[in-house]
């Protein structure tokens, strides 16, 4: 059914989404944390920038990137001087792309769980001798699981089933940059629709399950809350 | 009051400027270091405030909060909440949803101050009656089990000083009620001293031996209980609630008109119903000021039970147009009635009059 090329496409794609999504659940917490509870002046501004993936089209995120990353850019010149030479048509490269393409599908579940837990639970904590590590850890983390979960989805399937952004700054590396959607692409421009449809059924069927599990989430987390109503 | 040992002194400034209002705190007192002091005052008094700043869930700009000789905030030093030896217990039960009432208590146990010895941990759930309760979610608790949960949560954690805020403010009557028992029961049980919230001056009647009265961030009154309700120019002594507190000791029972006397004061007493108490025992009794009535000589037949004879001291307005606060002297207790601007004028009251108090009804507390 798939062929060695697809399946490296897919091992290469699942490779690059998991890493993206462990990044950006341990950057994106401290900014929806941030975003959540600060009363500063920035909290508008930043979660603007936050949210421009949204609706930048990804070649204008992919192109300056690209530029960033490129010899003369700063990012280029930071991991020159760091010597591991260029990102541009690289894994990581990629990796890097993704986290700032992703980042709104990771940050805002987050940080709405995060205001709809509000200070209470902080507080009773702080009386019981938590401090504010343990507070997040044994209080924070498992009230806002499912947003947690929610996020984690989302930033995964957004980063599988992104496109632009990989031509920009990827290229077509097999194994290195050529991720599913790219081989189909590929399938595509050469006329193999045969190929073409196994991949993008594939992709049709893995997203369906995927928003099937970001419900199944939502659909706990109201029933327990319908039944706090209920009470 | 120099001698006597005060375990908690807090000097506490805060300001809050909102759009509509500027309010601020502005409180500096030493408390016991035993019993309940009921910190009381209308909504808006800051009181809840001032817990906070004691618990260190609030920052006061200027203050000083000494407890069992252990500064938690002075000058610039500030203990964060966390490291505070407090117990507290908030409005709403605000139990960790995601653990069931044992995994809540147990979270505090494994934070206590001290070890938590299985008697202790025994006795706080028999004290609260937690049984039974033990396995199930909050969710799955009534809003007087999920207090009771919380209030054994407060206690496991062994604290020095227990914070009450209004524990009591957002359940029903019936609730208040299945409440009460068990912290008068707290009260006597464990010796921790207890800062209690409330705008209730039943609670405070059947709980507190000391109270800090606030009012729009000042402190108005402060000291024992009696003393304290006795002084009738505080404002939540006026209107429909207005009534005195007294303290005295059961001198006779009569079982066939299941009433008891109570003697207050040389040659002051009152029969209350008798609520299965014994002869000696010391309670409260309160009178609340629309139960009483004044004659000009002691009427002989009358349904009224309880006679007084009292000197008028002053007359005060009351919040209603219509009403007066006659503010009596029978012994060395004080006692207010309410009555109508008409019968106060019909009666030609004055003050120095010798008068006889009716009282309707007392209630005999704890």
């Amino acid at each position: 059914m798939f062929s060695e090329a697809d399946l490296i496409a897919i091992g290469l794609t699942l490779r690059l989404a998991f890493t993206v999504t462990v990044i950006l659940l341990i950057i994106g917490t401290p900014i929806a944390w941030w975003l959540a509870r600060t009363d500063s002046w920035w909290r508008g501004p930043v979660g603007a920038v936050v949210a421009l993936p949204l609706v930048l089209p990804p070649t204008v995120l992919g192109f300056y990137m690209l530029v960033a990353m490129g010899p003369n850019g700063y990012l280029g010149q930071l991991t020159q001087a760091l010597g591991m030479g260029l990102l541009p048509f690289s894994f990581w490269g990629l990796v890097l792309a993704s986290v700032v393409y992703s980042l709104p599908f990771v940050v805002q579940p987050i940080q709405n769980a995060f205001e709809s837990l509000g200070n209470r639970p902080l507080e009773a904590a702080a009386t019981l001798r938590c401090g504010p590590w343990e507070t997040f850890f044994y209080v924070v983390l498992p009230l806002t699981k499912p947003g947690f979960l929610t996020a984690a989805i989302l930033g995964f399937a957004h980063t599988v089933g992104e496109f632009g952004v990989v031509l920009m700054i990827g290229g077509n590396i097999p194994n290195e940059t050529r991720v599913v959607s790219v081989q189909i692409y590929d399938y595509v421009e050469a006329l193999e629709y045969g190929q073409a449809h196994i991949l993008s059924i594939a992709m049709i069927v893995f997203s369906f399950l995927v928003l099937l599990g970001v419900y199944g989430v939502r659909r706990h987390a109201n029933v327990s809350s319908l039944m706090k109503a209920r009470k | 009051m120099a001698n006597t040992p005060s375990m908690l002194r807090a000097r506490v400034k805060l300001e809050r400027q909102s759009a509509q209002h500027r309010f601020c705190l502005d409180v500096d007192c030493e408390l016991p270091d035993s019993g309940v002091t009921a910190i009381f005052g209308a909504s808006g008094s800051g009181k809840t405030t001032f817990l906070r700043c004691i618990a260190g869930l609030e920052r006061p700009g200027q203050g000083e909060v000494v407890v069992a000789g252990q500064a938690w905030q002075q000058g610039t030093s500030f203990t964060p909440a966390y490291q505070r030896s407090i117990g507290y217990v908030f409005q709403e039960a605000s139990l960790f949803e995601h653990l069931t009432a044992k995994g809540n208590l147990l979270f505090a146990m494994k934070r206590a101050d001290q070890k938590v010895s299985d008697d202790y941990y025994q006795e706080v759930i028999s004290l609260l009656g937690l049984e039974t309760l033990l396995q199930r979610f909050p969710i799955e608790l009534s809003g007087g089990e999920r207090q009771r949960v919380a209030i054994a949560r407060a206690l496991l954690i062994q604290p020095k000083l227990l914070l009450m805020d209004e524990p009591l403010a957002s359940l029903d009557q019936a609730r208040r009620q299945e409440i009460l028992p068990y912290l008068a029961r707290l009260r006597e049980v464990f010796a921790i001293p207890i800062l209690y919230v409330t705008h209730s001056i039943d609670e405070i009647v059947q709980l507190a031996d000391h109270v800090l009265v606030l009012q729009d961030g000042k402190q108005i009154a402060e000291g024992e209980l009696t003393e304290v309700l006795s002084q009738p120019d505080l404002p939540m002594f006026t209107g429909f609630d207005a009534g005195t507190i007294w303290q005295g000791q059961v001198i006779e029972r009569s079982e066939t008109w299941h009433l008891a006397q109570v003697e207050c004061a040389q040659g002051v007493s009152v029969w209350g119903r008798d609520t299965g108490i014994s002869v000696g025992q010391t309670l409260r009794i309160r009178i609340l000021a629309r139960d009483v009535s004044i004659t000009l000589e002691d009427a002989t037949a009358s349904s009224i039970l309880n006679k007084i004879s009292a000197k008028i001291l002053r007359i005060d307005p009351d919040l209603d147009e219509a009403m007066l606060l006659v503010r009596l002297q029978c012994d060395v207790l004080s006692l207010t009635a309410r009555i109508t601007k008409r019968s106060a004028h019909e009666l030609d009251l004055s003050i120095g009059q010798q008068v006889v108090a009716q009282v309707k009804s007392v209630a005999l507390v704890c």
